[in-house]
């Protein structure tokens, strides 16, 4: 298999396996060493890439537990970094101001969901995945998925709707 | 949209049973400007998810082709050197070594040594045979006791008797 090859398979959810580990990693620069440790290990195995039923959903299997295998060190190692790359690249409007920051009250709260939560609102709403998709990729069943997922939206929304009531976080 | 389905599809979305095509409604929805107040919130949850998805990797790859080493190619070099040591080794030149004791390079040489030696060896040989040559005398010897024989004869007769 060429990179041409390689890269046409991959370019496709790249994006996704990177905005998956963001999700679980938060840190921008150490979402995208997990997404180049995955690729790269897709990579190393190209020979069996052809046996994969679905790479993508496979690729994130893989970015999920890789995460998990890092936040597992990194909480062993009694690592604490804070990492807060909220972006507020553009600020012109008052309004966009305003958005922009009840935006980072919807990051706040995921990420304080459970990280099975976390993965799932991520792959479900942001990344839509089928709910069977989801299943096969988090290794879960088809109805915990599901409770999963509806008990991370209603919490979402209760927590928005108590900062939007009170302006508080 | 109506709004009575909005709520309902909003329920059926926080059950989870929403099916994508509903969800992206939703969210098309909640991406227009007006919302109702008390859906403020589910404007910012789906803009938000809408959002987040603009976000890509941009970082490079650095895919090293893993050069798998072929042996197979061991053994094409070995044929090639193979190939070459036969093409330089030149048939090996019948080398006379003279410094070999004993050995000659020109048979006719090699010939009149080995006769030499031979009319040596048989010049000593006869020499040495020239001395035991008085074994004949003492062959002669005994064959004149041969008359010793016919006391023999004469005695066994008497004690025949």
């Amino acid at each position: 298999m060429t990179q041409t090859e390689f890269l046409n398979i991959v370019i496709p959810f790249k994006d996704k396996v990177f905005r998956l580990a963001k999700r679980l990693l938060v840190s921008t620069e150490e979402a995208e060493d997990a997404t180049q440790e995955v690729l790269l290990k897709l990579w190393n195995n190209k020979k069996k890439i052809a046996e994969y039923k679905n790479v993508e959903a496979f690729s994130m299997t893989m970015t999920k537990n890789f995460c998990f295998d890092k936040l597992k060190s990194k909480q062993a190692q009694n690592l604490k970094i804070i990492h807060s790359n909220y972006e507020d690249k553009q600020t012109p409007l008052q309004k966009q101001v305003e958005l922009n920051d009840s935006l980072n009250w919807v990051e706040r709260i995921v990420k304080d969901l459970p990280e099975q939560q976390k993965m799932i609102i991520q792959l479900r709403d942001i990344e839509e995945y089928d709910l069977d998709e989801i299943a096969k990729m988090l290794e879960m069943n088809n109805t915990a998925v599901r409770v999963a997922l509806s008990r991370a939206r209603k919490t979402i929304r209760e927590k928005l709707t108590n900062t939007h009531n009170y302006g508080v976080k | 949209m109506v709004l009575n389905d909005i709520e309902k599809l909003l329920e059926k979305y926080e059950n989870g049973e929403t099916s994508l095509k509903e969800e992206q409604q939703l969210k098309h929805y909640f991406s227009n400007e007006t919302v109702e107040p008390h859906l403020e919130m589910y404007k910012l949850m789906f803009t938000y998810f809408l959002g987040n998805k603009e976000e890509q990797f941009t970082k490079d790859v650095p895919l090293k082709t893993k050069k798998t080493f072929n042996y197979k190619w061991i053994s094409v070099a070995a044929v090639a050197v193979l190939m070459l040591g036969f093409y330089f080794n030149n048939p090996p030149v019948e080398t006379c070594q003279e410094n070999i004791v004993g050995s000659y390079c020109d048979p006719q040489e090699a010939l009149d040594e080995v006769s030499k030696s031979l009319a040596m060896i048989s010049s000593h040989f006869n020499k040495g045979k020239n001395t035991i040559n008085y074994l004949n005398e003492m062959e002669k010897g005994t064959s004149t006791l041969g008359y010793l024989n016919e006391i023999e004869n004469t005695t066994s007769i008497i004690f025949k008797n």
